[in-house]
C-alpha cells in the first residue's frame, strides 16, 4: 500500500540502511569514527558514556523487576540514551528540563539519586510524589526538571511559560522541552512552537523521533519529510541529528541552547533514532512491527558507538567497560534492596496536596475511608492489593 | 468607597494586584493594547508595561499552558479566557495539568493561577458566548471555582483568588458586568474563598443562587414578599470549596429550598447541592428540593430570555415548594 510520506517509502519507518545521508547531522559515524568536530573533550565523553551505560543497566534491571511483578510499569529509554544525555548535557544545571516519557535519566544525570528514583517507581512512603504517579513520572524541583504528563504534548505550551517567566525575569536560563514524534501531531505542539516563536523564547525543542508511537509508525504519523522540517512553518531553525550519535546531539543541542540564551529564539531538533524496546512494559511490539528491523537498529546502538570511539582512541577498553558495568549494576541492586520493603504511603496521602489545605469535603471523605478500612478489617474482608 | 460596576471592580482588583506584586502577570487574547473585549483590563498595559500585561497568540491551550509554566516557575499568572465558551481548547491543560500539578509533584510544583473568564447568557450571544461551564470545573479536584455577583464580591473574591495558593476558575457574570453597580472600597480587600453568605434573610424558603442569577433571586424574593412569602437568599460565591454549613443552616431554618443556575440541569452544580442537602438535612425538609436551571439544550439565540432562569421561574418554584 502506498502512503504519503516520501521519507519512508518502503515501510512507514526508516530502517538503518535507509538512513538519509543528507540533512542528518553526525559527528561520529556508526562505526565510531569521527566525521565532524566534537564539542566535548575526552573526559566528558567518558563520563557521558558512563551515564548512558548506567541508564541502560537501570532500564534492564527495572524491566526485569517489572516482569517479576515487583514494579507495576516501566518505560525504558533503551536506544535513546544518546538523545537524552547528549541534549541534557548541553544545558546549565539551572536550565529547565521539561520531559516526555523517556527522559528520567536526565533527572538522574542532574543528581536525583537512585534511591529517590526507585522510591518513585515503587510509589512508596518515601516517594517524592507520595505514590500518586505511575512509575517513570518523577518530578525534580531541586533539579529544575518538571515532571512528565502521560497526556501527549501537554508539556509543550508549559515549556513556553517557563521560558517566558525566565525571559521576563531576565534570568538567562534556557528551557529544553522533550517530545516524541507522535507529539508533533497534537495541537499543543503547534500551539507551543507558535507561542515560543512569536515571543522569541529561550527554548530548545527536542523531538526524539524513535519512529514509533506505540504501534503507529512515523510514516503514518506525519506526511512531513522530517520532524525538523516542521520548524520551517514557525520560522525557526529545524535540524535533524543522528539521535544515536552522542557527540552530534550534544553539539547541536549546545548550539541551540546558546542561540536561546543569546535571545535568538527557539530551535527544533529532531533526534532520529529507533525505539529498540517496547513502548512500555504494557506493550508487545512483535504484534505490529518487523523486529528484524529492530535487530539491524541494534547495530547502531548509541552505547556501542561511543564505546568504539573511546576504545579506538585508547581511552577505554573492554575490560574497563566490564568492570564499570559490574560496579554500576552492583550499586543499582544494592540501592534497590534498600528501598524495596519501604511501605506504602498513609491513606491521607490520597487527599493531601490536591489543594494547599484539605477542603471540608475531603476531610469528610478521608474520615469515611478510614472508617471503612476499620469496618472491613473488623469484618475480615480482605481488600485486593495490586 | 467608589461607585463602580463589575468591569471596574475587575480592573481595580487587577490594578492593585499588579501594583502590589511584581510576580503577577495579566495576559490573554486582546487584553493588552485593546484592554479586553469587555474592557476589563483597560489601561493596565499602559500602566504596567507590555512585560506585565500582554496579548497572546489566539490559542487558549497556549494561554493556559503558558500560565502553568509561569506558575511552576514561581509566578502568579492571571490569564483571561475571552469567553468561557472558548475555554475548552484549554480544558486538557486545566484538568490534566493545572489541577494536578501540586498532587502529582508531591507539592513541589504548584499552580497559583487565576483564570478569569466571562460566563453566562443574556447578552444575545448565542451558544458560543453564553454558556455556563462551572460544573465541568467543580467536578475536577484541584481547582477552586469562584463566581461573584456584583462589584463588591468581584473585587474582593478576585483579589482573594489571586492571593490563593491554588488554581482558581473565576467566572464573571458578564450579563451584569455593567448593570450591576455598587460601592466598592478603593483599596485592597479580600473576601474569603469557601464561604457562602446570606444575601437576604427570610423564613419560608431558601433560594440558593450565584452569579447573575443572584439578581433574579432578589427580584423573585421581592415578588414573594408581596405574596407574604419570606425568602432567604444564599449567595454561593465559591462552588469549590463549598461552604455547606451556611446552606444547610438556612435549609434547616426554612425547610424548603430552590436551587438556581443558568447551566443546563443534568449534572449541573444544583444536583450536587441537592445531594448535599439530602444527605445532611433530609429530616428538616418539608418539600422536595426544586431546581431552576437552564434546560438540557444548547443555549439558544432568539429565545434566550425564555430559556434563561429568571425571577418569574424562581418565583414559581418557590410558590410550588411553599404550597407543597
Amino acid at each position: 500500500m502506498s502512503h504519503p510520506n516520501p521519507t519512508y517509502p518502503a515501510q512507514d519507518v526508516c530502517p538503518p540502511e535507509d538512513l538519509p545521508t543528507e540533512d542528518l547531522i553526525r559527528v561520529l559515524d556508526p562505526q565510531g569514527n569521527l566525521v565532524g568536530e566534537p564539542l566535548l573533550d575526552d573526559e566528558a565523553i567518558l563520563e557521558l558514556h558512563r551515564v548512558m551505560v548506567r541508564q541502560r543497566l537501570i532500564d534492564d534491571r527495572m524491566l526485569t523487576l517489572q516482569r517479576q511483578g515487583r514494579i507495576g510499569f516501566y518505560g525504558a529509554c533503551v536506544g535513546q540514551e544518546a538523545a537524552v544525555f547528549g541534549s541534557a548535557s548541553a544545558l546549565e544545571p539551572t536550565d529547565w528540563i521539561v520531559p516526555a516519557l523517556r527522559e528520567a535519566g536526565a533527572l538522574l544525570y542532574r543528581g536525583f539519586t537512585l534511591r529517590e528514583y526507585f522510591n518513585q517507581l515503587l510509589g512508596n512512603n518515601a516517594d517524592i510524589t507520595k505514590g500518586r504517579q505511575m512509575p517513570c513520572h518523577p518530578p525534580g524541583h531541586d533539579y529544575h526538571y518538571v515532571t512528565m504528563s502521560s497526556v501527549i504534548a501537554n508539556q509543550i505550551p508549559q515549556a513556553c511559560g517557563l521560558a517566558l517567566a525566565g525571559k521576563l525575569k531576565q534570568d538567562g536560563r534556557v528551557t529544553m522541552c522533550f517530545m516524541g514524534d507522535g507529539a508533533t501531531s497534537e495541537g499543543d505542539f503547534h500551539t507551543g512552537l507558535n507561542v515560543a516563536t512569536v515571543q522569541k523564547l529561550p527554548v530548545v525543542w527536542i523531538c526524539q523521533n524513535n519512529q514509533w508511537s506505540i504501534s503507529t509508525p512515523v510514516g503514518r504519523q506525519s506526511a512531513a519529510r522530517s520532524m525538523a522540517a516542521k520548524a520551517k512553518g514557525y520560522g525557526i531553525p529545524g535540524l535533524r541529528v543522528d539521535g544515536n550519535d552522542l557527540l552530534a546531539v550534544h553539539k547541536i543541542a549546545s548550539e541551540a541552547a546558546a542561540r536561546a540564551r543569546a535571545g535568538e529564539g527557539p530551535t527544533l531538533i529532531e533526534c532520529l533514532t529507533w525505539r529498540l524496546g517496547a513502548h512500555t512494559t504494557s506493550d508487545d511490539p512483535t504484534r505490529y512491527r518487523d523486529e528484524d528491523v529492530t535487530k539491524r537498529w541494534w547495530e547502531l546502538d548509541p552505547l556501542g558507538r561511543t564505546r568504539r570511539y573511546l576504545i579506538a582512541k585508547g581511552l577505554w577498553s573492554d575490560e574497563q567497560e566490564q568492570a564499570q558495568q559490574d560496579e554500576l549494576d552492583a550499586e543499582i541492586r544494592a540501592v534497590w534492596t534498600e528501598v524495596e520493603e519501604i511501605p506504602a504511603p498513609p491513606l491521607k496521602a490520597i487527599f493531601e496536596d490536591v489543594y494547599a489545605e484539605m477542603t471540608p469535603q475531603q476531610t469528610e471523605q478521608w474520615e469515611s475511608l478510614e472508617r471503612n478500612m476499620k469496618w472491613s478489617d473488623a469484618k475480615g474482608l480482605v481488600r485486593k492489593q495490586h | 468607597m467608589a461607585n463602580m460596576n463589575i468591569i471596574g471592580a475587575v480592573n481595580s482588583a487587577l490594578d492593585l494586584a499588579l501594583g502590589a506584586d511584581e510576580d503577577v502577570f495579566v495576559f490573554g487574547e486582546d487584553v493588552g493594547k485593546f484592554g479586553g473585549v469587555f474592557r476589563a483590563t483597560d489601561g493596565l498595559q499602559d500602566k504596567y508595561g507590555e512585560g506585565r500585561v500582554f496579548d497572546t497568540p489566539l490559542s487558549e491551550a497556549g494561554i493556559i499552558g503558558t500560565a502553568i509554566g509561569m506558575a511552576i516557575y514561581g509566578l502568579k499568572p492571571v490569564p483571561e479566557i475571552q469567553f468561557s465558551d472558548f475555554i475548552f481548547p484549554a480544558f486538557d491543560q486545566i484538568v490534566n495539568e493545572m489541577a494536578k500539578f501540586r498532587y502529582r509533584s508531591g507539592g513541589q510544583y504548584t499552580c497559583p493561577i487565576t483564570i478569569r473568564t466571562p460566563y453566562g447568557g443574556g447578552i444575545r450571544g448565542g451558544h458560543y458566548h453564553s454558556q455556563s461551564p462551572e460544573a465541568y470545573f467543580a467536578h475536577t479536584a484541584g481547582l477552586k471555582v469562584v463566581i461573584p455577583s456584583d462589584p463588591y464580591t468581584t473585587k474582593g473574591l478576585l483579589l482573594a483568588s489571586i492571593d490563593d495558593p491554588d488554581p482558581v476558575i473565576f467566572l464573571e457574570p458578564k450579563r451584569v458586568y455593567r448593570a450591576s453597580k455598587g460601592e466598592v472600597p478603593e483599596g485592597h480587600y479580600t473576601l474569603p474563598l469557601g464561604k457562602c453568605t446570606i444575601d437576604r434573610e427570610g423564613t419560608d424558603v431558601t433560594i440558593v443562587a450565584y452569579g447573575a442569577l443572584l439578581h433574579e433571586a432578589r427580584k423573585a424574593a421581592d415578588l414573594l414578599a408581596e405574596n407574604d412569602v419570606s425568602a432567604e437568599i444564599v449567595d454561593v460565591r465559591t462552588l469549590v470549596p463549598l461552604d455547606e454549613e451556611t446552606i444547610l443552616e438556612s435549609v434547616r431554618k426554612t425547610g424548603r429550598v430552590v436551587i438556581c443556575h443558568e447551566a443546563a440541569r443534568t449534572c449541573g452544580f444544583g444536583g450536587e447541592l441537592a445531594a448535599v442537602i439530602s444527605e445532611k438535612a433530609l429530616l428538616h425538609l418539608e418539600a422536595p428540593i426544586l431546581r431552576v436551571t437552564g434546560y438540557d439544550t444548547p443555549f439558544p439565540y432568539t429565545l434566550e430570555q425564555q430559556y434563561l432562569p429568571d425571577a418569574f421561574k424562581i418565583f414559581e418554584a418557590c410558590e410550588t415548594t411553599v404550597d407543597f
